[in-house]
């Protein structure tokens, strides 16, 4: 069908969808107060609610690079028993309510929670209230979207060159290294940023497991709900800065996203 | 594809139908957290003698709701933790003090962080919840700490004070200030423990029918009701003072 005709029964629909999701977006940067953002911006909370957010996404990041990578890996390559079942599984973190999985981490690595105790009485660690906290939360929210993202990479790739790699007398993980990996790239590399957005924009388990305290464990969004509660302006101010980074890390993604 | 079509279609003339069966009236309730129980209790008498209306609530900090309210979230009633809430909401209608609450430290059952009194709340090597300040529990707790002469080292500061109970509850924390009420709402998981400077940061809960209210016959029912002998000595069951 040729583009000017499009049946209206399908436009309508699809334009109010877009409205939908567009407006809220717009009311947030009409009612901005553009004129005291740089003021806002630099006062003390929110500098360091941002410096902790964009720390923490990132440490949390790196976690899931080291594990999911190669659970990626082992889900696209590994003969094993059951690995739908464990794929299933890698992904619930992906659809459950993050307050639920704060309430799961609290549970298992809090003070009472059974591996919280060991860590506490063997080497006096206690995660929730703590910055190694936020970073928990967030990586165990966060690593579904790049284990999905490279895993998915990984089946698109071709086997057959690392089955070549292989012949000409390379170990595996020197195939890994340098065969596989590279291959696999830009899907690491997009599951990477969408982790760390993700990361960056966790509220539920955050605020469940590490609770908020400011310069430990209040981060942006924390932030966002708290300025809400007794300064909405302050709250717009720091919706608007999510929302630009939010904007930035689908722009970095053009290729995959943006791009016709 | 064509079964969930029909699913929804069962969803949506179900709501529709269910609605049109019982012509009820709602009063909606907007009170802090802290009221959670004595008003579930006081609603479901307050339903009891008033047939036809229902009595909807949402529970949430003093602070959110004052904001909901001005964002122009349909309310019929706003019943709040702290005078500085009330005066927040530019629509309540002469707001009275209906009760009162005064903090209480909360300890995990078998007090296994020895806390004996707010003097304990400055020990960093202890685990301590606190309100937010946003939050009047959260500013009860800081004229308690003034009053005590105690700089607090909290490690989290909550964002209402059932979310500080919650963490007393499941052992994460060896002490929170929470309102005495909260403690004795949580039962035997929770023990309380008094302090002399409680006195000093005693909560007025004011309670009002909105200008704008939906409903103002009913809402205004709601508040008299909370007002009469039968709502006050729910309040004083649940651990709350009189004015």
């Amino acid at each position: 069908m040729s583009r000017g005709r499009l049946p209206a029964v399908l436009v309508v629909p699809a334009l109010v969808g877009l409205a939908f999701l567009v407006l809220p977006l717009v009311g947030l940067l009409v009612r901005t107060p553009w004129a005291e953002l740089p003021t806002r911006l630099f006062s003390a909370g929110v500098g360091e609610a941002l410096r902790l957010s964009l720390v923490c996404a990132s440490l949390a990041t790196v976690v899931c690079v080291v594990l999911g990578v190669p659970l990626a890996w082992v889900l696209a390559r590994g003969e094993l028993p059951g690995r739908r079942w464990i794929r299933a599984l890698v992904t619930v973190p992906l659809v459950l309510p993050p307050v639920v999985g704060g309430v799961a981490l609290l549970l298992v690595l809090g003070r009472r929670g059974p591996i919280g105790e060991l860590l506490d009485s063997w080497f006096g660690v206690s995660l929730p209230f703590t910055t190694a906290g936020v970073v928990v939360a967030e990586a165990f929210v966060a690593m579904p979207f790049l284990v999905i993202s490279v895993e998915g990479a990984l089946r698109a790739a071709d086997p057959r060159i690392e089955e070549a790699a292989a012949t000409l007398g390379a170990s595996r993980w020197l195939t890994f290294r340098r065969v596989t990996l590279p291959s696999v790239m830009p899907g690491v590399v997009a599951g990477t940023v969408l982790c760390w957005a993700r990361a960056l924009g966790e509220f539920g388990a955050t605020i469940t497991f590490a609770g908020n305290f400011p310069g430990e464990t209040t981060t942006m969004p924390l932030a966002v709900y708290l300025a809400l509660e007794t300064d909405p302006q302050a709250a717009i101010v720091l919706s608007v800065v999510l929302l630009a980074v939010s904007v930035a890390v689908l722009a970095s993604l053009r290729d995959r996203w943006v791009g016709g | 594809m064509r079964a969930l079509l029909l699913a929804v279609l069962l969803v949506l003339t179900g709501c529709s139908s269910s609605q049109g069966q019982e012509p009820t009236r709602t009063v909606t309730v907007f009170a802090a957290a802290s009221l959670t129980e004595v008003f579930t209790a006081i609603g479901k008498d307050f339903e009891a003698a008033n047939p036809g209306v229902k009595v909807a609530f949402n529970f949430a900090g003093s602070s959110a709701l004052a904001q909901q309210i001005n964002q122009g979230a349909p309310a019929d009633v706003f019943a709040s933790a702290a005078p500085a809430n009330m005066q927040q909401v530019t629509d309540a209608l002469s707001p009275v003090t209906f009760t009162r609450n005064q903090l209480e430290i909360a300890v995990p059952k078998g007090n296994p962080g020895k806390i004996t009194g707010l003097a304990d709340f400055g020990d960093a090597s202890r685990k301590i919840a606190l309100c937010a300040e946003q939050v009047p529990c959260g500013a009860a707790a800081k004229k308690a700490l003034a009053a005590a002469g105690v700089t607090g080292a909290p490690d989290t500061l909550e964002q209402d004070v059932k979310a500080a109970l919650t963490k007393v509850r499941l052992g994460e924390v060896d002490a929170a200030l929470v309102y005495r009420t909260d403690v004795k709402a949580a039962g035997a998981e929770v023990e309380g423990i008094d302090f002399p400077e409680a006195t000093a940061a005693v909560n007025d809960y004011p309670i009002a029918v909105l200008g704008k209210a939906p409903n103002s016959a009913d809402a205004k029912a709601f508040v008299d009701f909370v007002l009469s002998d039968r709502g006050k000595t729910a309040l004083t069951n649940a651990g709350f003072t009189a004015p």
